[in-house]
């Protein structure tokens, strides 16, 4: 489904990425770990489409298009879906409007019909439920004031309503305690597929409990530096990221 | 001091007054000559060159006189679902067979009102202008108790007649518990650009309510000085709200006197500029009673080579105790050569009072957009989405709801196709 081949990136002229080569099929969970700064979030950001960085070097493929070649949107219509680390703020625009028209939008690129407004609720509230968002959120501005833990729930509840066959979750974890750690795993769990894949960002193993990965890489200075089954999540939550480092910076010395 | 001043050329405007008025006139006329038109480097107009635009601009500075206009013409400048009063100006003169206005309202030509008293000539030059050469007034008092239930829809339609020179005068007077709301519309008709310069006076007496709302989309032969000054009473409320989407150089002065305690001064505006449209807002607050309040907010977005000035003046007297003062100003620059020039002034004479003011102008947050796009919606699309989001509260302000659906209909459309 997805093919990264010897992606390098970099942001203002700064190299983050410098050769990234990644497998992801249809039905797969993958998780990227490593320690801050490896350019885990920036591999998310590319795959995405987010126009600062600046790719220079290699290829990325989806489902046989040429993911790069996109403009975000269009990326998201093709079925790739980025839950964000840091969702944005939008007041004055509603959480209801906003996710009726780019629900539309998707579908409408998809060959679909437009749902109406009665369709669009009914899906909305099957969808809420997965993540036990409450309506009074939805009829907010979108984001807007909304807590740590809501605000991720809420980048789920999107993903649910958006279909993705490929999900990106970028640290999604990150400030959730552990009841909401277990609503949005929960809604991870049951949003996967046969024909979808997902890759989860994280720094912590914790995630891995309850979002079970099939393959663990561990990206540390731009690159893939090691590749796994979930015990490698394990190890690293035990021994820490400096034995990785050692490894590859001892193996590049020598 | 403009060579319009200093030489004949503005002759016309005087020779062509009426008689009425003679010693408010003549006042009012010495009062301009000796301020002359703004200056180049004027402080309260060194961003807006008017005096510079009207040398350029304008060659014929005779009244315009009355044009025709048919009830086709009316019909036509009634908006979509409006629901209520039609009071139609040609070029500053009441057309009574053309409108429709509500009984309980008394309408006239000016008489024996205190023009002058609430809008000064010597504070500004173009209010003594209005007032030494004005042509038509028009009264309009709302009796003590009457609740207007409809608004009243000024249609003024203004077009040059050899004469480039339209100057309205309306005196508003809101009685005892009255409540009215206004919607003013210009239609420019015509080709030859059109000086306007108009004065408006609005007086609200003890628990009466108004609100002005404006709207000016008139196309780029708009050059319009406006100047709206409002006395209010105890437990009044008046509200503003100034939706400016086009005009050649468009300059707006809305003072409001706080006369009273508990009474509400807002202000609100919304303008949309592109080409090379020119648009000034300058307000001020006087505090002259404790136990007052006002709110300001002005939004602003400017695209192509446009360009908007904020000015805010809150003035606070140092018996106005227990003042809440609120001002905001916001703007989104959509272009490299889009400039605005804002500038908050508060003056803060009591010591026990409220107050606030901000302003910001910055471009679309990027990082929104790429949210909205992460989602798939189409980028063009979320752009507006976002602007609208900006803009819309603004509008959020207009309570009544067919005027409230046209401007966000304008609004969407401008963000849709303009931007």
């Amino acid at each position: 489904m997805l093919s990264i081949k010897n992606l390098h990136a970099s942001i203002e002229g700064t190299p983050i990425l410098r050769g990234i080569n990644l497998e992801v099929k249809a039905g797969e969970v993958h998780a990227i770990m490593g320690p801050n700064g490896s350019g885990k979030s920036t591999l998310a950001s590319v795959l995405a489409g987010r126009e600062e960085y600046e790719v220079t070097e290699g290829e990325v493929t989806f489902k046989g298009k040429d993911l790069l070649d996109l403009a975000p949107e269009d990326r998201a219509r093709e079925g790739v879906f980025l839950a964000f680390q840091y969702p944005v703020e939008i007041p004055g625009v509603s959480s209801t409007n906003f996710l009726r028209t780019a629900v539309n939008q998707v579908r409408e690129y998809r060959g679909l019909e437009a749902l109406d407004a009665v369709k669009f609720l009914s899906l909305m509230k099957e969808k809420m439920k997965l993540v036990e968002i409450d309506q009074k959120l939805l009829s907010r501005a979108l984001n807007e004031g909304f807590s740590g833990g809501e605000k991720k729930r809420n980048e789920i509840f999107q993903m649910a309503m958006l279909e993705p066959s490929l999900s990106i979750l970028d640290e999604t974890d990150s400030g959730l305690d552990i009841d909401a750690l277990r609503i949005v795993s929960n809604g991870v769990n049951q949003l996967k597929s046969a024909d979808n894949a997902t890759i989860v960002v994280t720094h912590y193993q914790r995630l891995l409990d309850y979002i079970v990965p099939d393959y663990v890489h561990v990206l540390y200075k731009g690159r893939i530096v090691k590749s796994g089954t979930k015990e490698l999540a394990l190890e690293l939550e035990e021994k820490g990221y400096d034995w990785i480092k050692e490894e590859v910076d001892s193996a590049a010395t020598v | 001091m403009s060579t319009l001043t200093t030489q004949d050329t503005l002759t016309p405007l005087f020779e062509g007054a009426p008689a009425d008025f003679s010693s408010e006139r003549a006042l009012a006329k010495e009062s301009f000559y000796a301020q002359g038109l703004p200056a180049v480097k004027a402080e309260e107009y060194k961003f807006t060159q008017i005096a510079r635009k009207l040398e350029k601009e304008i060659s014929d500075f005779n009244p315009a006189k009355p044009v025709s206009i048919t009830e086709e013409m009316v019909k036509t400048a009634i908006f979509e679902g409006f629901d209520g009063y039609v009071l139609v100006l040609n070029n500053g003169k009441l057309e009574e067979e053309l409108s429709q206005l509500p009984s309980e309202v008394s309408f006239s030509a000016l008489s024996d009102q205190e023009i002058g008293s609430i809008a000064k000539p010597v504070k500004d030059a173009f209010v003594a202008l209005n007032q030494a050469s004005f042509v038509d007034g028009l009264a309009v008092s709302v009796p003590k108790k009457t609740q207007v239930e409809k608004p009243i829809l000024i249609l003024s339609f203004t077009q040059a007649s050899a004469g480039q020179v339209v100057q309205p005068r309306i005196w508003i007077e809101a009685g005892d518990f009255a409540e009215v709301t206004f919607i003013e519309k210009t239609i420019l008709l015509g080709e030859d650009k059109v000086f306007s310069n108009q004065v408006v006076e609005i007086k609200g007496a003890i628990n009466s309510k108004v609100h002005y709302y404006r709207l000016q989309n008139e196309g780029d032969q708009a050059i319009e000085v406006s100047n709206i000054e409002t006395d209010i009473q105890k437990d009044s409320q008046f509200t503003a709200v100034t939706i400016s989407l086009s005009g050649d150089m468009v300059r707006n002065n809305l003072n409001l006197n706080l006369l009273g305690s508990n009474s509400e001064g807002n202000m609100y505006g919304l303008y949309l500029l592109n080409d090379k449209t020119h648009v000034d807002n300058h307000t001020n607050v006087d505090h002259t009673i404790p136990h007052a309040e006002s709110n300001e907010l002005y939004k602003g977005i400017l695209a192509d080579q446009s360009r908007g000035v904020f000015n805010g003046k809150i003035f606070v007297r140092q018996d106005a105790q227990k003042t809440n003062a609120f001002q905001q100003n916001n703007n989104i620059l959509l272009s490299e050569d889009a400039v605005i020039n804002t500038k908050p002034q508060l003056e803060i004479w009591a010591d026990d009072v409220k107050c606030s003011h901000g302003c910001t102008t910055g471009q679309l947050d990027e990082e929104a957009l790429f949210y909205l796009q992460a989602r798939g919606i189409d980028k063009t699309q979320a752009k507006g989405l976002l602007l609208y989001a900006f803009a819309g509260e603004v509008l959020e302000h207009i309570e009544d709801e067919s005027f409230h659906n046209y401007c966000v209909s304008l609004v969407q459309e401008r963000l849709g196709s303009k931007f």
